[in-house]
């Protein structure tokens, strides 16, 4: 029974001459790719051009600082619970006294780390977290050859201070600002 | 009138001894008739009656007087009368009264779960996710108070504290001399010790499991882990001054917190021994090796906690087939993430730490 009425039945009579020497065709097909080369490139030139990545884009994580640089982390461990690849561990420790211009809180994450490996980018971290502690920014994990390089410590997700290194902080906002 | 008086809460009816409370006949029917408790605590003379989230509606007073209760009566500290009718949740009026007394609750509660050490297991997070609204009217500043040290073993928040005198009740009636107390009135009342002054009693430590919000937390466990990535298991050792069986909090083979069991109203456990399961300092601050321990197995999470999260019981573990297929070959690790991972190292074991982790227990590299 068919379904549409779209289908075609196939015609099996043998070619004519003018079908048998290939050139029309042959031609036709031509004529189509040359006239591509007219037509709006959709590529770009990767990596000395980018795209715009769009705002809801999930990439490389950050782990944000409030306005005196403190880091926002205190260690709730709420984004581990809600990472479905469990990818996030963290230790957390005690502030000690003298420590309150690095850490906004009496707890803080002194281990915090990420296995890029089994990261999905899904922003559930960034959902759950309610410190406004990490982000997911408009970066890729760049590529590496070993699979150790993956593994983000606090050194690597950390935003630069705004306050004492500038130029480093800029440079992690990204190109795209 | 027979032993037994029947009452009706929630159009359930159970026949329960004269002198039970609402509460106590609620907990029969249990689930959801039940009403929450933040200062009774069943195990202790004397608690109940403060906190008013117990409240519910009394709409037919007994059967010889049917007329019912003018106001929400607190049902941890009414006894049930024969023929008694009692509303729960099937009460508006009680919903209402709960949600308001959860926002007063809340008024000078910090809301630092984030940080504290409770959260998960916090009945007024259970309370406030249940009962509560979201938002607060409360425009002032939260109320503060002076950090009091309470030695080496437990952490005082006052500002968590939500004044339910469970852990008065417990130093009066477990230890031989009480150091704490109740002080000043009205909204300076604060939990405290008289004079600086380290409580130190052999049962003391108890006071940290009847603690219904995170006011009072064991120091040996302070930030080491969120409990809902730690694993309870049963256990028990041979303790002379205790009943010795604790649920250990553990994470692989450490020996995270030592807390006494709890039954499904958070309260302690009656021990096998007979008599309430308290336990003793010794087992609950100093015993912290696997080996000190014999491990009885998981205990039973209820499937809606957070704390049963990522356990899985009753998994059967597939045989690796690798070895079998590549005729004897070992499959080839490419990383071992202890090699690289800075966090969980298995040579610092923060669990035999007697205090919180500070930067310099990890300085070392």
């Amino acid at each position: 029974m068919a379904l549409t009425n779209r289908s075609v039945a196939i015609d099996r009579s043998p070619m004519t001459f003018v079908e048998s020497l290939y050139l029309p065709s042959i031609f036709k097909g031509m004529g189509i790719t040359f006239s591509h080369i007219f037509k709006k490139k959709p590529t770009i030139n990767y990596p000395e051009q980018t795209r715009p990545f769009s705002p809801v884009f999930r990439g490389l994580h950050v782990l944000n600082r409030d306005e005196e640089g403190r880091e926002n982390c205190t260690a709730c461990g709420l984004c581990a619970v809600a990472c479905p690849a469990e990818a996030i561990t963290m230790e957390a420790a005690e502030r000690l006294p003298g420590e309150e211009n690095l850490y906004r809180e009496e707890k803080y994450a002194a281990k915090y780390e990420i296995n890029m490996l089994r990261c999905i980018f899904c922003g559930l971290c960034e959902e759950a977290c309610p410190k406004d502690a990490i982000y997911l920014s408009e970066t890729f994990a760049p590529a590496n050859f070993a699979r150790k390089g993956f593994i983000y410590g606090k050194d690597d997700l950390l935003i630069p201070n705004k306050n004492t290194e500038p130029e480093a902080y800029a440079k992690a906002k990204g190109l795209n600002q | 009138m027979g032993d037994l008086l029947k009452v009706t809460i929630d159009n359930i009816t159970v026949e329960v001894p004269n002198g039970t409370t609402i509460l106590q006949a609620a907990r029969l029917v249990g689930g959801e008739v039940a009403p929450p408790a933040m200062c009774y605590y069943s195990k202790l003379e004397g608690s109940g009656g403060k906190c008013r989230t117990c409240l519910v509606e009394v709409s037919k007073g007994s059967e010889k007087d049917p007329r019912p209760m003018p106001k929400l009566v607190a049902s941890c500290r009414t006894t049930v009368m024969d023929g008694m009718e009692v509303k729960n949740i099937t009460s508006d009026r009680v919903l209402d009264a709960r949600a308001g007394v959860v926002e007063f609750l809340l008024l000078n509660h910090p809301l630092d779960c984030p940080i504290c050490d409770q959260a998960g297991e916090c009945h007024l997070q259970d309370l406030s996710y249940e009962h509560g609204k979201s938002g607060t009217r409360y425009e002032f500043q939260r109320r503060t108070f002076k950090k009091h040290d309470l030695g080496d073993y437990i952490q005082l928040h006052m500002t968590r504290c939500i004044l339910c005198y469970r852990c008065v009740f417990t130093a009066d009636q477990l230890t031989k001399t009480r150091e704490h107390g109740v002080l000043d009135r009205g909204d300076h009342a604060e939990i405290a010790t008289f004079i600086e002054k380290n409580l130190q009693n052999d049962f003391i430590g108890n006071v940290i499991d009847v603690c219904p919000v995170g006011a009072l937390t064991d120091k040996t466990f302070r930030f080491k882990n969120r409990v809902w990535f730690t694993k309870p298991v049963d256990a028990h050792r041979e303790c002379t001054t205790c009943c010795g069986e604790v649920q250990l909090w553990m994470r692989g083979d450490e020996v995270f917190r030592v807390t006494a069991r709890k039954d499904e109203w958070g309260e302690v456990k009656e021990s096998t021994k007979g008599g309430t399961g308290w336990i003793c300092n010794t087992c609950r601050f100093e015993k912290k090796q696997a080996t000190d321990w014999v491990i009885e197995g998981p205990s039973e999470v209820s499937r809606h906690s957070v704390i049963g999260q990522g356990h899985y019981v009753n998994t059967v573990k597939p045989k690796e087939t690798f070895t079998d297929v590549m005729k004897g070959l070992e499959p080839r690790l490419y990383m071992d993430i202890h090699d690289i991972s800075e966090v969980n190292k298995p040579e610092v074991s923060l669990s035999l730490l007697d205090r919180p982790a500070h930067s310099t227990d990890f300085g070392k590299k």
